[in-house]
């Protein structure tokens, strides 16, 4: 057959079957994946989305601070269904954190990130960090005055750094303001440096899964029990039963993400906020400022911190420090079980009261500083620090149940 | 199940607290409908009779208004066109350069004020004018105080003048508040007629705001039904192959 | 594995998920295709460009420009008119069969009115834009050419030597192809030519 001639003729020239084999086919996967487990494939489609809805609305945006603005309502009336791309890339911005976090999460529930996954936790949290860059860049695009003044927030920052902040502040921006220089820019890292970046670290992050294989629920390795024929007797191969498994995860997704995007792309303000269709204006702050939905949490831990010693420095760097610390989630972890069904009520409790911090965190970033909010965050930001910091201790004094021998 | 239920729902949490983010005087109910037409087409006739002398729609052209609106050209050009654009121009008003020195700013361009500000400020910002001799038109807004601009509906409407209500100023004393207005002098409109005189206007500008919107949700529908189709098949196949696994 | 596997149910929900997929794919390609189409901005500059050609002598020409292409809208004299049939001969396509012009434009004449003929200046070789020579038998020396003694006049392009006639149709044996193309126009009213339309608007 001359398919399979064609086949045989690649193959000789590129390990064509070899790599579908490998990675998918003959992929062996734990057969007791769970809904957490979809979100990995998910975000892969929403990066895909990103991709071709960006490199088409480049087609049209014109990155100038005097033509930013005007170009995102030319597409989004002028351009045939330049409307449908622009909401398909600011929705996929948004869908992408909440799956990213969702993915995150399941790490935390079934220890995904425990040896020997630790580089591959590493990749993925190097991911996120490129991700925040990617979204608060792209979030300046539009020219809104929301776009402006969260740049100039956001900017700002690292103006707090002693001696050389205000320096480096005049060096990101290129001016002495937020500029046409500065939109210049960050429409050169958003389109070309960081997507590239992070294509590559997509691939070593795969690369990393497929080399040690999947952890799951039960978080037992599969690879320690093998039947005669060599593969793990609990995996199954990732192909047919995943890929039908993803389609239909997939599919459920897309109905989520098509619903917003038709339904209600503004989200109520929260994925596309109100004060961002007013065009920059550099002598009027918005009401609230409150960055996009997806860095509320730790914006509010950055005005949790109040500035002493003359400098705000402070706030900066537990701010920093709340992503710096996933880094060592690995080695902070000292439980002799990994998922959270054999794990004492010590870590549950621990990680809801977690997950509980951080979605306040979330909403106190929303909200204007007044009232029981700069409270709040405080608190929060105590105990979102507290699950990591205390976890070498709490972790190994938690009771465990006997994790059985197959997965369940 | 209950996991990803209360997941869902604390996913969603936050959308209600972005929406209670209100202060000041509660804005009205403005009742718009994207979907009626004939409330746009009055709108729009309005916004061009009232509106558009100072303020623009620069981002909407007027033949795709008038294809949207279900507004034929002959119809457009004699009706709705009172400057020397062409069909397929933006709307711009027909403002002289000196407006800064009349009202002390440039009337905004107001493509995308129903986006910006909502539909219902729209609304209530056309029905808040009140009498108030201190500015330089004779009258301010209850929603947006020391407006710069003149009540140009006055005719429609007649004057309102202000209520005001006594609080504690938390210095023992009391501190005259506004609270709201009330007819003082009737206009040309009942006030019904007045509220869907507005009304037009602000369902109007919610459409210049995203012109694409009605047709975006007609066509939502049939994607989630075609998605929906796909996920039974999908779900179907898992299933079956599924039946493998034990 | 106990169960028996149904194949053909597979096959079929195999066929159905795929064959669905492909055409979701498929209708979501749309709109990426269609968001290169000429925008509503685009439309709006390209839109009919009028020209009031009352103000041309005859034997003159206008170049206007619609959609980024130079136009000819030339004033023809009576005698060139009269003499726009006795040169077919010498033409590749006299009656404009294989040229690019709107079914309302037929004949020698090529035009809605034969007094103004408006074609695209862009010769149909490589795009250049050709000059107007419109007096018969004269010795024009137009960049640096004769166009010799039998010249009956018309429009010569300066880039590879193509010949049209004053109907914008190229002679015989010239590197150009086709006849001058013949856009779209009206006439509203006598002399005003909208150009980039079939009809004038109609009056509201």
């Amino acid at each position: 057959m001359a398919a399979v001639r064609l086949i045989d003729w690649i193959d000789a020239r590129f390990p064509l079957t070899k790599l579908w084999k490998e990675q998918v086919a003959e992929y062996y996967a734990p057969k007791n994946f769970n809904f957490w487990y979809y979100f990995g494939v998910i975000s892969l489609v929403v990066l895909v989305n990103q991709l071709v809805t960006g490199i088409f609305l480049t087609m049209s945006y014109k990155p100038s601070s005097a033509e930013a603005f005007a170009s995102v309502e030319y597409i989004m009336r002028d351009v045939d269904w330049g409307w449908l791309i622009r909401y398909m890339h600011s929705t996929g911005a948004s869908a992408f954190f909440i799956v990213i976090y969702l993915h995150m999460f399941r790490a935390l529930l079934y220890g995904s990130h425990r040896k020997p996954r630790e580089l591959l936790w590493i990749f993925g949290c190097v991911i996120f960090l490129l991700l925040m860059a990617e979204a608060f860049m792209g979030y300046v695009l539009p020219w809104g005055n929301m776009s402006y003044w969260g740049a100039q927030v956001i900017v700002s920052l690292f103006g707090s750094i002693p001696v050389i902040g205000q320096s480096l502040v005049e060096w990101i921006r290129g001016d002495y303001y937020i500029a046409d220089a500065t939109l210049n820019r960050f429409f050169a890292l958003h389109v070309a440096a960081l997507p590239l970046a992070l294509v590559f670290l997509v691939i070593a992050h795969l690369m990393a899964l497929h080399e040690v294989g999947s952890n799951n629920p039960d978080g037992i390795e599969i690879k320690k029990l093998k039947g005669a024929d060599g593969h793990p007797l609990d995996g199954i191969p990732f192909h047919p039963y995943y890929t039908v498994k993803d389609t239909m995860g997939i599919a459920a997704f897309l109905l989520v993400f098509s619903g917003v995007i038709f339904f209600a792309p503004g989200f109520g303000g929260l994925f596309l906020e109100s004060p961002n269709f007013e065009p920059a204006n550099p002598l009027q702050t918005p009401p609230h400022i409150a960055p996009v939905w997806y860095f509320t949490p730790f914006y509010a831990m950055l005005r949790a911190v109040p500035s002493f010693a003359g400098t705000q420095v402070w706030g900066v760097l537990v701010m920093g420090a709340a992503i710096v610390v996933l880094f060592f989630l690995p080695w902070l972890d000292r439980s002799p079980v990994r998922s959270i069904r054999y794990r004492g009520p010590i870590y549950k409790i621990a990680l809801a009261i977690f997950s509980l911090s951080f979605i306040a965190l979330g909403v106190c970033g929303l909200k204007p500083p007044s009232g029981i909010y700069p409270q709040l965050a405080r608190v929060a930001t105590i105990l979102y620090f507290a699950f990591f910091l205390l976890m070498p201790w709490y972790s190994r004094i938690d009771s465990v149940k006997p994790v059985p021998e197959r997965v369940t | 199940m209950i996991r990803r239920f209360a997941l869902l729902a604390l996913m969603l949490l936050p959308a209600g607290f972005a929406q209670a983010q209100e202060e000041g005087i509660p804005l009205l109910h403005s009742g718009t409908d994207i979907n009626n037409v004939s409330s746009l087409q009055r709108g729009a006739r309005n916004f061009m009779n009232y509106c558009s002398g100072c303020h623009s729609l620069k981002y909407l052209r007027y033949n795709r208004m008038a294809a949207d609106l279900r507004i034929t050209e002959p119809e457009l050009a004699a009706n709705l066109i009172f400057t020397s654009a062409k069909p397929f121009d933006t709307i711009n008003s027909s403002m002289p350069a000196d407006a800064l020195n009349w009202f002390g700013k440039v009337p905004p361009d107001l493509s995308l004020i129903a986006r910006a500000k909502g539909v219902d400020y729209v609304y209530s910002f056309l029905k808040g004018f009140y009498a108030d001799k201190t500015r330089p038109w004779g009258v301010n807004n209850l929603y947006l105080p020391s407006a710069a601009m003149p009540h140009v509906l006055f005719e429609r409407q007649g004057l309102q003048k202000p209520v005001f209500k006594s609080e504690p100023d938390g210095r023992g004393g009391t501190s005259m508040v506004l609270e709201g207005v009330e007819p003082m002098t009737p206009g040309a409109l009942k006030p019904e007629e007045y509220d869907q005189f507005v009304r037009d206007i602000a369902n109007f500008l919610d459409y210049a705001a995203e012109p694409i919107k009605a047709k975006r949700q007609s066509l939502g529908v049939f994607v989630i039904l075609f998605l929906l189709v796909f996920f039974v098949f999908a779900f179907l196949l898992k299933k079956e192959y599924w039946k493998d696994v034990h | 594995m106990n169960d028996e596997v149904d194949h053909s149910r597979r096959r079929l929900l195999t066929a159905a998920t795929v064959g669905t997929g492909v055409v979701g794919v498929a209708f979501a390609a749309v709109p990426f295709l269609a968001s290169w189409n000429p925008s509503a901005r685009a439309k709006a500059l390209g839109a009919p460009v009028q020209v009031d050609a009352s103000k041309l002598e005859a034997g003159q020409m206008l170049k206007v420009v619609w959609r980024g292409q130079p136009v000819f809208v030339v004033r023809r004299t009576k005698s060139i008119v009269e003499h726009l049939g006795d040169h077919d001969a010498m033409l590749a396509d006299p009656s404009s069969d294989d040229s690019l012009q709107p079914d309302y434009i037929k004949g020698a004449a090529r035009a809605r009115n034969p007094e103004y003929w408006v074609g695209l200046a862009v010769c149909t070789h490589l795009g250049c834009s050709p000059l107007g020579a419109f007096d018969p038998n004269q010795a024009y020396q137009l960049a640096g050419t004769d166009l010799g003694q039998n010249w009956p006049g018309g429009f010569y392009c300066p880039c590879h030597g193509s010949k049209y006639d004053m109907s914008g149709r190229v002679f015989k044996s010239m590197p150009a192809p086709k006849n001058l193309t013949v856009p779209p126009y009206a006439f509203d009213g006598d002399a005003i030519i909208l150009i980039g339309v079939d009809d004038a608007p109609k009056k509201a």
